[in-house]
């Protein structure tokens, strides 16, 4: 098999969702010292694009989309200590991600983050309810990139306002990009916040991070 | 298989029993009107009394005609596939037939409609993966006259696959159909085996079966073709304004129908149906939204399930004009309560405005209503037990459960998957993609669909005999 056939069998594995294949190519992979980061991008992500395709077209649902990243996750997870340090650098941007203090609703912000990940993402996803104070703490900790907070609710919607208004008491607007999701955030109060952006889904948030990583 | 299938049910077994005594015994006082020719000379043969035209049939001819009648009928389709089987509680649709306007998607306008619409309307139900039937939807005025209900079955069956309920307008051309029919087939044995058609049998209530539509239900008979019978007694204005009134004309108008058929050949297929209304006391119009009209409908079709024989409905229609909220609302009562009520043949996606007009917007809508009512009737499944408690023991690995495998596995069974017709996006998604409301992304659809090719295409040789004959009968 040409490494190119390869590639492409890694690709079909994350789209068909069967993970025993996807992790057993990468293993092979690594026996034969192939390129790793070719490996990563040429056959797993351009199957976990696939998937996102699949999904922007209707043919993939929610379910779909998480195993396909998942598996893709998982692949990483096996790939990525075999990876020279130094010269093979995955990551494409670290990212802290939470639901704001007194909001439970996790699930979107759950599948922004492991749609981040299959991506290539470092992301830490600090759960539900967490206080701006926290989540500012842990992206100084992090050195992370991007900063990302959820709400569902209009009454802690709130409470993503004040992750910039405390960065900006820091002095650390310059810092980090902030980024929003859940139903009631609109475009309006993105800008109403000083916010950097914010995704309708978890493609599109996949899209402004990359969007962002790359100003 | 669901825990139960979900019913309704409007009639208790005692008052079945009433209903079809009664039917029997208005039959054998009041007798039936025929003036077909052939029917009397049947009718004659069997030495059944008559007043002129008025033939009293006895109660006992009935239960024998009604021994015969087989309990389901299997369609094939066009090209002689296995297609829909109609008995017990099975739910299949077909758009509602012979609408002599269209409501033309593309200027709004409510107009004469043209073979065009009808190859259209075809090719549209042709991909709608709900709409198990086509019918000959429309009447459309470029044809000659005489010609008008046999074309139609040659634009359906050349754009579309599925088998097609239609009917007759002139008794001439019950052989041009069988004809067109005959051309999918191998053979009139071939034809009657794997039947393709189903056609209408119109008696005029109350109590008459006209010259026309008795020769069709003979015609039919004979080759072994089912017939549907298509009554439609209207409540307070030619039937009585009680619901169980009503519903006893019906049955008394399809028992006569019955007689007739097997008399002419024992065995013939046929389906218990109508298109019953209420009387509107105010406009003098005949709605089919009517929640009393789909009661009634209800009604008849558990008296034919209580002969044990294949049912059919007029449901999912709307009087209203436009596809609107009306039209969502009552579409969705008559698809919901004739799946309930396990029709198997329900006549109606796409029809507004008394049977008027087809809509190509509300064909594709209804088509998603027709979807939800199919997953309703599968029920609610047991697959087993535990029904949660290992499925949430999972739940803390990841904080979801979409990715769990048991999600995967079922939620494409569990769920019904909608189109985009329905409207389940955030606030924000559908004002970016141009805050369009049902019509108008069915408008979009209706272009979508018709730019793909056919599911099951016809193949060269049958369109050109299908030609011949169109070419032969048009002269």
């Amino acid at each position: 098999m040409s490494k190119e056939d390869f590639y492409e069998e890694m690709s079909r594995a994350v789209v068909n969702l069967d993970e025993d294949k996807a992790l057993e190519y990468a293993d092979k992979a690594i026996k034969e010292n192939l390129s790793l980061l070719e490996v990563v991008e040429k056959g797993y992500a351009a199957g976990i694009r696939k998937v996102g395709e699949l999904w922007e077209e209707g043919e993939f649902f929610l379910p779909e989309l998480m195993r396909g990243a998942q598996i893709m996750q998982n692949c990483l997870d096996l790939l990525i200590p075999h990876l020279q340090s130094g010269s093979e650098k995955i990551s494409r941007g670290t990212l802290v991600i939470a639901t704001i203090e007194g909001d439970i609703h996790s699930i979107g912000k759950t599948i922004v983050g492991t749609m981040l990940r299959a991506y290539g993402y470092e992301v830490y996803d600090l759960g539900a309810d967490v206080p701006a104070e926290k989540i500012i703490d842990i992206a100084i900790e992090k050195d992370a990139d991007i900063i990302g907070v959820s709400a569902l609710l209009t009454t802690t919607m709130i409470g993503q306002k004040k992750i910039v208004d405390l960065l900006k008491e820091r002095k650390l607007v310059d810092k980090f990009k902030v980024i929003f999701g859940g139903a009631p955030v609109t475009d309006t109060w993105v800008k109403k916040c000083d916010a950097d952006g914010f995704a309708e889904n978890a493609i599109d948030a996949v899209k402004l991070v990359k969007s962002l990583m790359n100003k | 298989m669901p825990i139960i299938r979900p019913k309704i049910k409007i009639l208790d077994e005692e008052h079945k029993r009433l209903i079809l005594e009664e039917a029997k015994s208005i039959l054998e006082v009041q007798g039936v009107f025929i003036e077909n020719q052939e029917a009397i000379e049947i009718f004659n043969e069997h030495g059944i009394k008559h007043k002129d035209l008025r033939f009293f049939l006895p109660p006992d001819l009935i239960d024998k005609c009604l021994e015969t009648v087989p309990n389901e009928i299997t369609l094939y389709d066009r090209d002689g596939n296995d297609h829909i089987s109609l008995k017990e509680d099975n739910v299949y649709f077909d758009p509602g037939s012979a609408a002599i306007f269209i409501l033309d998607e593309n200027t709004g306008e409510i107009r004469d409609a043209l073979s065009k619409d009808c190859i259209r309307f075809s090719k549209i139900v042709e991909q709608l993966k709900y709409i198990e039937a086509q019918s000959t939807s429309l009447i459309y005025q470029d044809v000659p006259k005489q010609a008008q209900d046999w074309h139609r079955l040659y634009i359906g069956l050349s754009n579309c696959y599925k088998p097609v309920v239609t009917g007759t307008f002139r008794k001439e051309s019950f052989p041009i159909m069988n004809e067109i029919l005959l051309a999918c087939r191998n053979s009139e044995e071939d034809l009657a085996r794997r039947p393709l058609a189903i056609f209408d049998a119109c008696p005029s209530p109350p109590l008459m079966w006209s010259d026309l539509t008795t020769q069709s239900l003979i015609d039919s008979a004979k080759y072994m073709i089912p017939s549907e019978f298509v009554s439609m007694p209207l409540a307070g204005a030619n039937a009585p304004i009680t619901l169980i009134g009503s519903i006893t004309q019906h049955c008394a108008e399809c028992l006569a129908g019955v007689v007739i058929a097997q008399l002419t050949k024992r065995g013939a297929p046929l389906i218990w149906g109508g298109s019953p209304a209420v009387f509107d006391m105010k406009q003098g119009t005949t709605p089919m939204g009517a929640i009393e009209t789909m009661m009634i409908n209800i009604g008849d079709v558990e008296m034919g399930k209580f002969l044990k024989m294949p049912t059919h409905a007029y449901m999912s229609l709307s009087d209203s004009k436009i596809p609107d909220n009306q039209a969502g609302f009552e579409a969705g009562m008559g698809a919901l309560l004739a799946g309930l009520a396990g029709i198997n043949m329900i006549s109606g996606p796409g029809m507004l405005d008394f049977e008027s007009t087809q809509s190509i917007e509300k064909l594709i809508i209804d088509n998603e209503i027709v979807g939800m009512v199919k997953r309703l009737i599968r029920g609610i499944e047991d697959y087993g037990t535990p029904f949660a408690s290992e499925i949430l023991n999972e739940y803390s690995k990841k904080e979801e459960l979409l990715s769990h495998p048991s999600t995967l596995k079922y939620f494409r069974k569990e769920l019904f998957l909608p189109s985009q017709i329905i409207d389940r996006m955030t606030r924000d998604s559908w004002k970016n993609s141009g805050s369009k409301s049902a019509r108008k992304r069915a408008k979009e659809e209706a272009s979508k669909l018709l730019s793909r090719s056919p599911i099951k295409p016809i193949n060269e040789t049958l369109l050109r005999e299908l030609d011949k004959i169109v070419k032969l009968y048009l002269k």
